[in-house]
């Protein structure tokens, strides 16, 4: 019994590491493809440690409705 | 508030942080370096009666080096990169500041108390986790402290998308809680013992394999969520802001950090190599620490790449020398493990100082330079002052550059000699050396290794002269600077 368990573990842990290295590939797939699509621009994020005043410009701004409700809470 | 005055980033936090760095880090590197000397001369077990040999100072060394100055190195950052990365100053949230205070107290408070304890001999007996469970109980107030300030800081942010550095510290944030509190589950003697026990000393909840198992898969984790993802989080912000040059592949960062979280948690049974764990596991701990080398070198060479076509600052400006040699220490300490990780080599490297090299050319080369590079770059921009000394930080790079170069040397050659003494048979089979035959063998290179403690610690104290004096007598700035860290 103890010894099935024990093979069950190693099975489950090779399909794990199978299933991550699927989902690894995956991401970097669709990376570049929603680049490519124009669906996103990751460079850009690079900005934003070198324009890193309080009064920058976000490079993605938080939605209206959300500021809204901070400036009200302040 | 004051909507009108003009908003500033309050460093406040950062700077009391600041100075638990440099506090902790002298205390502790001091001790690794007292260690470290009566490995090589055992008469100095013997200075300070109980409270002086190395079974007390050892763990006062290891805890004070990871949970005194890297945490206080991760909580300076998180509060300078946190506050501008996301656009918002921590002056916006009288809540967020109160917690931010309370938790430094507490940290401070806890922290002192606990390497005291240390000292009087009050230890779970764990490596890494000696703290007995009312200090735990205190680490883990701190942490979700931390955690409250975090995800605030997040929730009142103007910048939407989280730069890169920021998953790094939830990482760590979320990394660091989940290990602490699965390894730290403990029940004190008194309860397990029907009143004979102690109430301050506790044992364990889990036992033998088992516990074995949890203690590396947190021992080896609270690397990879302490030594490694927040320092790869600052390198991510400090590197690219001082050399005024973007990331060059921010999908590349990302999917490092993807790679790095997926990885990491299964190598630590790389440590239970050659032992009862299940067979499968051990080689699940191989395998991971192999495949490691990909993210953990993507995010290297994504900093190295970061300076394509500005290689000039690496001879103008000491902060990128040291950032760089931080990022290439961390490529050489992260193929180290993995090879070290490898069963056969294992066999050799297993309990010699090959290890003890291995973990120091991360730390004193990677952790340590990049906390270091940090603070430089922080302290103008904090104390409105330009760095004290250029010269004093050129020679402090090159002596600490040489120490770590000692340091790792003279254990990799040290390791490896013990490593096959240990192993050698004569032609009948009988092992060929005593035990204290190795120690006549590595006495040089423990004297070594014990200078080069001394020189790294030098090498320290200058750093934390120079931060003395940038605060104090640094040339005065009219603003804050951009890119380039100002220095005489």
């Amino acid at each position: 019994m103890d010894m099935d368990l024990r093979n069950l573990q190693g099975y489950a842990s090779f399909a794990m590491s199978i299933f991550l290295v699927v989902m690894l590939y995956w991401y970097i797939i669709h990376l570049y493809r929603s680049e490519k699509k124009g669906e996103r621009d990751y460079e850009k994020y690079g900005k934003i440690a070198l324009d890193d005043e309080v009064t920058s410009t976000p490079v993605e701004d938080k939605p209206a409705s959300e500021r809204e409700y901070k400036e009200e809470n302040k | 508030m004051q909507s009108n005055a003009a908003l500033e980033y309050d460093y406040s936090l950062s700077k009391k942080f600041t100075f638990l760095t440099i506090l902790f880090g002298f205390l502790g590197m001091l001790v690794g370096t007292i260690i470290a000397a009566q490995m090589a001369f055992p008469e100095l077990n013997y200075l300070l009666g109980e409270y002086g040999t190395f079974s007390r100072l050892r763990p006062i060394h290891t805890n004070t080096v990871v949970f005194g100055f890297t945490v206080s190195g991760i909580f300076a950052t998180w509060y300078y990169i946190g506050q501008r990365v996301l656009k918002v100053s921590m002056a916006e949230s009288k809540f967020l500041m109160f917690i931010g205070n309370l938790m430094f107290w507490l940290y401070f408070v806890g922290a002192l108390l606990a390497t005291i304890s240390l000292l009087f001999g009050v230890s779970s007996s764990k490596e890494y986790a000696q703290y007995e469970w009312p200090f735990d109980l205190v680490v883990v107030v701190v942490w979700v402290l931390w955690g409250v300030s975090v995800m605030g800081l997040i929730g009142i942010r103007r910048e939407k998308a989280l730069y890169i550095s920021v998953w790094y510290y939830l990482a760590c944030f979320l990394g660091i809680a989940m290990l602490y509190l699965f390894n730290n589950m403990a029940i004190p003697t008194y309860f397990a013992t029907e009143g004979l026990g102690n109430i301050l000393h506790s044992v364990s909840m889990y036992s033998g394999t088992n516990d074995a198992l949890v203690q590396w898969w947190y021992g080896h984790n609270a690397v990879a969520f302490g030594f490694t993802v927040p320092i790869v989080g600052m390198i991510y912000y400090f590197l690219p802001k001082e050399s005024g040059q973007a990331i060059y592949s921010y999908k590349l960062s990302l999917l490092s950090f993807w790679g790095l979280m997926f990885v990491y948690l299964w190598a630590g049974s790389h440590h239970l190599l050659w032992s009862t764990v299940p067979d499968w596991m051990q080689t699940m701990g191989s395998a991971f620490s192999v495949v490691l080398i990909l993210p953990s070198w993507g995010s290297a060479i994504n900093m190295l790449l970061t300076m394509k076509g500005e290689w000039n600052q690496l001879t103008d400006n000491p902060l990128i020398k040291f950032m760089v040699l931080a990022s290439t220490f961390y490529m050489l300490s992260t193929i180290e493990g993995p090879i070290q990780a490898i069963r056969s080599v294992n066999a050799i490297a297993h309990f010699t100082d090959w290890i003890p090299g291995h973990v120091h050319d991360g730390v004193l080369g990677w952790v340590v330079f990049m906390i270091m590079a940090a603070i430089f770059h922080m302290a103008p921009r904090m104390f409105r002052r330009e760095i004290y000394s250029k010269k004093l930080m050129e020679a402090q790079f090159w002596l600490q550059t040489i120490a770590v170069v000692l340091y790792f040397t003279s254990m990799w050659i040290a390791g490896i000699t013990q490593g096959m003494m240990w192993r050698a048979v004569d032609e009948y089979g009988n092992l060929m050396y005593s035990f204290i035959d190795t120690v006549t063998v590595l006495h040089p290179y423990y004297a070594i290794r014990a200078l080069s403690g001394v020189m790294y610690l030098v090498g320290f104290l200058m750093f934390a002269y120079n931060i003395y004096k940038t605060m104090t007598s640094g040339r005065q700035l009219s603003e804050e600077p951009q890119f380039r860290t100002p220095m005489a």
